[in-house]
């Protein structure tokens, strides 16, 4: 692919007026601003859900206040009942691992500044980015409503598993419409990502500004590609998975219920349908789905990383081929969410080998991090302290990968917090760093404010106790057998591991409680925080050859030139310690050490 | 701040592997002839992870510590052995140590799945459906009659859907809500779903299966030591799924055949 | 003399008039006195060896199955009591309703206590509450599953408060389950008018019926239904037994 100075970018006017300019929006700029904010918007109601969650588990008989005005028939008086505590664990699930996870690095981040990272006006399709964002904000709405409509929304669980999720309103409360408009939902939300990976997909192939070929490219905007690539295959299954589910709902199909099923007293008339089906299904989006919410955050991280160490990573290519391993290989092992699932016992085993493979390229990512630290030049800050966080994260969650990994292990393991603790340091907690490292690195850039730094670092250091002190007990609790997706913990074995559970709970409070800093911390500081300068970071990206916040036309009309590759830090005979991307500068191009 | 950074990150790994070494939270007991296999490949894996683990939380401590606050004019230094000798690691350290994990775990998982039920294992029929699991035994002519899914009437106890008057082999079925076996004795348990996904798991027994609704799959187990056991639902199947569990119990050959004797006249 | 007669009209016209108005007024206080005299009493027995009923095994809940150790609770299909009664048959009144009846206001508890309901079978008329209650200290989900009325589930985690419904439509009768406790079952039968349910001595009583002739349902679960003729006096309560054959 040749870098395309000639090519005709999306030249488009400058928008006029507020809806122009704030609401539909043609500015990839905009776009991404919408998206982080549906992303804040989005995290805030999944942590409240968990928070109702960890105080039942916790103090299972007492009621919560007031939670009878969000559902007088899920708990009555405030006392949850069983389908209320699935309900929402189902909404928190959904809402954080789609409107979250893969909103708010990739949709949010990626819109902002790849264009720019690749020296585009904007992306090749403006209009369908557009388009992207409102679908996705439909689909988000159309989620919310199950909460308003019915009996309320479904208790399947974000992985719907059927029959449970194909049956209908008889397989219990929320079963029937709720879970309909769950999958309508999802559905939407797939179109919206195919249209917004089609423009990422194209902005790096086509957009690229003069002198910036592929091998340049910052190592976010090669995360934004892989993770558009993935997007693309795996939203491209769970659209069809979705509308097959639909159908069994609403047209008396059979796609996934087996024949012979007496729920609740009645002998339902389907048949010919696959229980596994399903789960073949969601699992093949799944699974590359957790490498969409974790690979942006990877290139956040690495970038991030850089720029505060002063010097270039040991093996950029390295982490480069690293992280298309794992997109690729994230095809092949989506069977170790089945295991014990009753699928060919050999299947299992086949499905074990390239998981335990995939540890390789997550290990080289790790060790060329943590080598890169070595003789560095580290700068602590709130975005550094992130991205740090994010590597000791990723190793704790990453560990506990390789029980999971194996089948005969996951005898053990499957369905119990072990599995939950696992998915959420690995992934939960460590997109978030990502996203909380790109906030700080890049606000000053969006806004033209500095976040303070001060309440960044109290920020950090009270997330990253706070987060280690909820989820590395939940590895214990899977150890001890702590059967997941219980809404009370009832069985002889469990009682004793609910002082535990309380642990947890006061943790998870605690430590969401301390959001309320970011988030106070992102609104003052908008209108009230120091001015930022064009590159307070001293970072060698376009991004940063651009005033705070950026012109709408993001580089005034003309095309940049690229003269150097991404990461040009400690250059020896050069005048600075960092050579922008776009530097007229001559020096001896830094190339991956060997 | 980086140095405090630094200690945090130590004593958190730290604080992490405490449990895990004085063995707080564990497994119970091993009950059956297949879970030392597991056990062992638990212990294998636990010690491989720990050890990357600690290890690399603590080299990513020290290098904060060490490469932190020097001055602007300090000298960018490479890793030995740079880029190349860490993607070796990777490569040997890393992958080859889980992949010889894994595949020294295929021993465990053929014990389970590999290995077809003795003759003479004892064949137990378990049915799952919101929210509890029965069990059936097939009485002295060692058969289970028919299941009838339209016959099912749970108000008269019918939990299966037994015709007895017009299945002679359903005549001498035994139904009970609990599991009873006796101590080492193969069972072969044969697993049906009446409704949803549902999954049996008895921790002690290092056993974990999903029920399938439409496929009707077994498993095949000994148990060695007497006792009373819980056998959970593992497999989220709506809103009582966190109530569905039976007691395993596995007694004395002689306690089993008076307990089924005593099962019989209930039924 | 024209005047007098014209007194004489008036008074004789306001006399026939009260009197038509006090015979009117008195009438409708006879037809409107409640109907408190008449009742039908009988016994309800089974006529053959009643079906062996299976004990439950509630082990899955320790809590409900500690209650029943040393008494261990049987399915209640068919419950004979020690002189041949039989219990929980639901007798009312099939035809011979004026439609005036007014629905009893009791409010009936439906408890549920050591994992059963009590009562297995409950009678109510048409529009009558009831409350649900819940004793245990495990959550219960009840669910009725009419074909008449509209049907609902709802869960009562321990410690809830009882919660108040009633039915809009006849039904015989309304099967009732718990979705958590398969074995735990109920019926509640909503009728039109009086009823009475039969005790464990197979005795019941359907009062507050005003004179007439009516025919009498009896409903079992398990044996369906039988109807018989009576005829209703104030002051001589009526008597009808049925007898069900076990099968």
């Amino acid at each position: 692919m040749h870098d395309m100075s000639a090519h005709a970018a999306p030249h488009h006017a400058p928008p006029e007026g507020f809806i122009k300019n704030h609401v539909f929006s043609l500015d990839h700029k905009v776009i991404g601003k919408q998206y982080y904010t549906l992303a804040l918007v989005a995290v805030f109601i999944g942590m409240v859900l968990s928070w109702f969650m960890r105080i039942h588990l916790a103090w299972t008989n007492a009621a919560i206040p007031g939670l009878q005005l969000l559902s007088p028939a899920g708990a009555p008086n405030g006392l949850m009942t069983p389908e209320y505590y699935l309900e929402l664990m189902t909404m928190h699930g959904t809402i954080m691992v789609f409107f979250v996870l893969t909103t708010a690095p990739f949709a949010g981040f990626g819109n902002y500044f790849l264009p720019i990272q690749v020296g585009a006006e904007d992306m090749p399709f403006p209009h369908f980015n557009m388009m992207s964002f409102w679908i996705t904000l439909t689909a988000f709405c159309v989620l919310i409503s199950a909460f308003f409509v019915g009996d309320g929304p479904p208790l399947a669980g974000w992985t719907a598993y059927a029959p449970l999720s194909a049956v209908g309103s008889i397989a219990g409360p929320g079963e029937g419409t709720g879970q309909v408009l769950w999958a309508t939902a999802i559905g939407i939300f797939c179109i919206g990502q195919l249209l917004g990976s089609l423009n990422f997909i194209s902005t790096v192939l086509d957009m690229r500004t003069k002198g910036m070929t592929l091998m340049r490219l910052p190592i976010t905007a090669w995360a934004w590609f892989i993770t558009s690539c993935i997007g693309l295959t795996a939203f491209a299954v769970l659209l069809p998975a979705c509308i097959l589910l639909i159908l069994d709902h609403v047209a008396g199909t059979s796609f996934f219920i087996a024949s012979g099923l007496v729920v609740n007293d009645k002998l339902l008339p389907h048949s010919g349908g696959s229980t596994l089906l399903w789960q073949h299904l969601f699992w093949f989006f799944g699974h590359p789905e957790v490498y969409i919410a974790i690979v942006p955050g990877m290139g956040i991280v690495t970038h991030v990383l850089i720029t505060n160490m002063r010097r270039p990573m040991l093996s950029i290519k390295a982490i480069l081929y690293s992280m298309w391993a794992l997109a690729f290989l994230s095809y092949m092992v989506y069977g170790h969410h089945m295991f014990v699932s009753g699928m060919n016992p050999f299947s299992s085993l086949a499905f074990s080998f390239p998981t335990l493979l995939i540890t390789i390229p997550s290990t080289v990512v790790v060790l060329i991090w943590i080598g890169s630290l070595y003789g560095s030049k580290l700068r602590i800050n709130a975005a550094s302290l992130f991205a740090l966080g994010f590597i000791s994260m990723f190793v704790s969650g990453g560990v506990s990968g390789f029980f999971l990994a194996q089948p005969s292990i996951d005898i053990m393991l499957h369905a119990t917090y072990f599995v939950v603790g696992h998915f959420h340091m690995v992934m939960g907690v460590a997109a978030l760093f990502g996203i909380f490292s790109g906030t700080y690195f890049w606000f000053p850039k969006m806004t033209g404010h500095m976040m303070n730094e001060t309440w960044g670092k109290v920020h950090f250091w009270l997330t990253f106790i706070g987060t280690y002190a909820i989820f590395m007990p939940f590895h214990y609790l899977g150890m001890a057998g702590n059967v997941r997706r219980y809404s009370a913990f009832t069985d002889d074995y469990l009682v004793p591991l609910i002082p535990v559970h309380k642990f947890i709970t006061i943790a998870a409070l605690c430590t969401g409680a301390v959001q309320l800093i970011f988030i106070f911390n992102l609104i003052y500081s908008r209108f009230k925080g120091p001015k930022a300068p064009d590159n307070p970071w001293e970072c060698t990206s376009l991004e940063w050859t651009m005033p705070s916040p950026p012109p709408w036309n993001n580089f005034g009309g003309k095309d940049p030139i690229v003269y150097h590759d991404a990461y040009q830090y400690g250059i020896e005979g050069s005048s600075g310690d960092y050579v922008m991307q776009d530097s007229h500068e001559q020096i001896q191009t830094v190339r991956d050490e060997k | 701040m980086a140095k405090l950074l630094a200690v945090t990150i130590i004593v958190i790994a730290i604080a992490s592997a405490v449990p895990i070494v004085m063995h707080t939270w564990v497994a119970p007991v091993d009950i059956s002839t297949h879970g030392p296999l597991i056990d062992q490949q638990m212990s294998e894996t636990m010690a491989e992870a720990g050890i990357s683990f600690l290890a690399a939380q603590l080299i990513l401590a020290i290098f904060i510590w060490k490469f932190s606050g020097r001055s602007k004019d300090a000298k960018i230094e490479r890793f030995p052995g740079g880029s190349m000798g860490l993607v070796l690691a990777a490569f040997l350290l890393v992958g080859t140590e889980v992949l010889a994990l894994g595949a020294f775990g295929t021993k465990a998982w053929a014990k389970v799945y590999f290995t077809a039920p003795a003759a003479d294992s004892m064949p137990i029929q378990v049915q799952a459906g919101q929210f509890a699991f029965y069990f059936r035994y097939p009485g002295p002519d060692g058969k289970f009659g028919p299941l009838h899914p339209d016959k099912i009437d749970e108000a008269n106890q019918n939990f299966f859907g037994l015709d007895p008057a017009n299945d002679p082999d359903s005549k001498d079925d035994i139904v009970t809500a609990e599991m009873a076996i006796p101590v080492n004795k193969e069972i072969h348990l044969l697993m049906h779903s009446k409704d949803l996904g549902h999954s049996f798991y008895v921790r002690e027994l290092r056993v974990q299966q999903d029920f399938v609704p439409g496929l009707d799959l077994s498993l095949h187990f000994t148990a060695n030591k007497i006792g009373k056991y819980e056998i959970v639902c593992t497999q989220l199947c709506g809103l009582g799924h966190y109530n569905m569990r039976a007691y395993l119990e596995v007694m004395s050959q002689s306690d089993f055949d008076s307990w089924l004797k005593q099962q019989a006249a209930n039924q | 003399m024209k005047t007098g007669f014209r007194y004489k009209f008036a008074a004789l016209f306001t006399a026939g008039l009260l009197l038509y108005v006090g015979i009117a007024i008195l009438g409708r206080r006879v037809s409107a006195a409640p109907p408190t005299g008449a009742s039908v009493t009988g016994t309800i027995k089974l006529d053959g060896t009643p079906p062996h009923e299976r004990p439950i095994d509630m082990s899955k809940e320790p809590s409900c199955a500690k209650i029943h150790e040393n008494n261990p609770v049987r399915t209640e299909s068919v419950v004979v009591g020690p002189n041949g009664g039989l219990q929980n048959v639901v007798v009312y009144v099939s035809e011979g309703l004026s439609g005036n009846e007014p629905a009893s206001t009791e409010v009936q508890s439906w408890d549920q206590k050591g994992c059963q309901y009590i009562p297995h079978v409950m009678g109510l008329d048409v529009n009558q509450h009831f409350k649900v209650v819940n004793s245990d200290q495990t959550s219960h989900n009840i669910h009725p599953q009419p074909k008449n009325n509209s049907e609902w589930n709802k869960s009562q985690p321990p410690g809830s408060q009882p919660f108040d419904m009633a039915w809009t439509n006849p039904e015989v009768a309304i099967p009732v389950k718990c979705n958590i406790h398969p074995w735990m079952h109920g019926y509640m039968v909503v009728v039109k008018g009086p009823y009475g349910v039969s005790d464990n001595n197979g005795d019941f009583k359907v009062s507050g019926l005003a004179p007439g002739n009516y025919t009498l349902t009896a409903w079992q679960e398990t044996y369906g239904t039988q109807t018989q003729k009576v005829t209703v006096t104030v002051g001589k309560p009526a008597t009808v037994n049925f007898t069900f054959k076990a099968k």
